[in-house]
């Protein structure tokens, strides 16, 4: 079987479009299992329709990224709760 | 060719999953009707009725097209003979959890297959195999891979890309590649 | 970190092949924004025809003012990585967005012990680290394990074995997986639990892990230094995947 994925790190561009904060650092929970695991650690399908990142124990889709010429649409029904690390304020 | 498309002479995988592994014994082909009826084939089931060859091109919204692929398959005409519906829409089912919308109507009249080759060659897994929706008139994302039934509507409801920002319909001709387009 | 990042038009200034199958790209990005040691840019590409397709790849280098270091593995098949290394030439553009994660980076102001272990083209981004840690004079120690097939397979190996000798506090283990030059001391073979402690820290120092390459690899390792007893959450991975093309 040969890997077809990368893995959350390659979300980090796509979703710097959109996010000031560095969302592959966050810490995600997913609606399936419940395991939580950060985002830099999901596996990453796809890019050329869409950006599909799925939860590494159950493989249930967590977020899906689609960008067209002039929006992006974001998808995180898969993600129960995001976690994200800030510096202390 | 259809607008804003290039040719290519490879066959480029896309994926938004795993490749499923499905034994053929293992292997279902399922249509819901809108009333709850169900309409199975088996493997062996599928390859026993009349098959078609159908060469045609093809266009994936990412922009590139493949001109005179053969496959070969069943017709949706042969498979929807003796279900009974009123439905309008169809929403197709993949092993692994791909889903994609259409008009029923797009699925009949010769416009749609469940194909099990391509070029003289059983399918690969790479590209659908076992077996998947052939709908060569809309962008590709609409020729599901891994299929595993067809569940008839009276509703349309968004497949896969198409709750993502993908064009309900997917015309290639029109360039309908995103919702608004 | 800038909340807004776009793509900008970098030129290729230099360029050195690093195996048969490797090169290292130093680019020229204008208003390049700096970025830290393990970080990635993604890289895009427009034919003609006005197809366009993208990949990520690790900064090899610490920021240099508005140069920045890629090293692009050829990938049979690869569209990206196959222009990338036999066509593209000096002067000419590609688009580059990043620098891109917040996860997978080394802080130079962090003095705790750091575990680095690279499989194949995984070094890029722990090479970075190493030389940010150089740049620095940061004393927080570091231990280096590479595994590749071979020597011919091997980055940046004039500069590992200097590194080894002048960065004090930096140890450099190569472990070969399929051939060792002569001299060896190990066995050609898979990386394994044996080599990780003999070559890495023991978990009670606490090091900071960063694991990169193949999936495969990166599982294999992160599970292995979990097993001997490292907290999981001092371990970070980055896995290639194969649309790395």
């Amino acid at each position: 079987m040969t890997q077809d994925y990368q893995d959350g790190n390659a979300l980090a561009g796509p979703l710097a479009e959109l996010f000031a904060v560095d969302v592959t650092a966050a810490t995600g929970r997913c609606v399936s299992c419940g395991d939580t695991g950060r985002v830099a650690d999901l596996r990453v399908y796809g890019h050329e329709l869409g950006w599909v990142a799925r939860c590494p124990s159950c493989d249930h889709v967590m977020l899906r990224l689609v960008r067209s010429p002039d929006a992006a649409w974001l998808d995180l029904q898969g993600t129960l709760s995001l976690r994200v690390p800030l510096p202390p304020s | 060719m259809p607008p804003g498309q290039y040719l290519t002479e490879d066959f480029p995988v896309l994926s938004a999953g795993p490749t499923p592994n499905i034994p053929l014994d293992r292997w279902e082909f399922v249509i819901a009707s809108e009333d709850g009826r169900e309409y199975r084939w088996t493997w062996d089931e599928l390859l026993e009725l009349p098959a078609e060859e159908p060469t045609v091109d093809i266009h994936c919204v990412t922009k590139w097209s493949k001109l005179e692929t053969t496959w070969r398959g069943v017709s949706l005409d042969v498979l929807m003979e003796d279900v009974e519906t009123t439905a309008d829409f169809a929403l197709a089912h993949s092993y692994g959890g791909y889903t994609t919308n259409l008009p029923l109507e797009d699925l009949l009249d010769g416009k749609a297959w469940i194909v099990y080759e391509f070029e003289g060659s059983e399918l690969a897994p790479q590209h659908g195999g076992p077996a998947r929706l052939l709908v060569p008139h809309l962008y590709f994302w609409k020729s599901a891979k891994w299929v595993r039934g067809i569940q008839l509507q009276e509703f349309d409801e968004l497949g896969f890309w198409e709750s993502v920002g993908y064009h309900d319909y997917g015309d290639p001709w029109r360039e309908q590649r995103y919702q608004g387009d | 970190m800038s909340a807004r990042i776009e793509w900008r038009v970098a030129t290729l200034a230099e360029f050195r092949n690093e195996t048969a199958t490797a090169r290292t790209l130093l680019l020229d990005v204008p208003g390049w924004p700096g970025h830290l040691a393990g970080q990635h840019v993604d890289v895009r590409l427009t034919d003609a025809d006005g197809y366009s397709t993208q990949r990520s790849y690790s900064l090899g280098a610490p920021a240099d003012g508005e140069r920045v270091e890629l090293t692009v593995q050829k990938v049979p098949g690869g569209e990206v990585s196959e222009y990338l290394t036999d066509v593209y030439s000096i002067g000419d553009p590609i688009e580059l967005r990043g620098p891109v994660g917040g996860w997978f980076v080394w802080h130079p102001s962090r003095t705790a012990p750091v575990l680095l272990v690279a499989g194949g083209s995984g070094i890029v981004p722990l090479m970075a680290m190493v030389r940010a840690r150089r740049q620095a004079r940061s004393r927080a120690p570091f231990r280096l394990i590479y595994s590749v097939r071979s020597p011919a397979d091997q980055y940046f190996s004039s500069e590992l074995r200097r590194s080894a000798v002048d960065d004090s506090g930096l140890d450099v283990t190569t472990v070969y997986t399929r051939s060792a030059p002569p001299g060896a001391t190990r066995e050609p073979g898979r990386i394994g639990g044996a080599d990780l402690e003999r070559y890495g820290w023991p978990p009670q120092f606490e090091p900071t892990c960063f694991v990169c390459g193949p999936t495969g690899f990166v599982e294999k390792v992160a599970n292995t230094l979990v097993g001997l007893g490292h907290d999981p959450r001092r371990i970070r991975t980055e896995r290639f995947g194969p649309t790395g093309g």
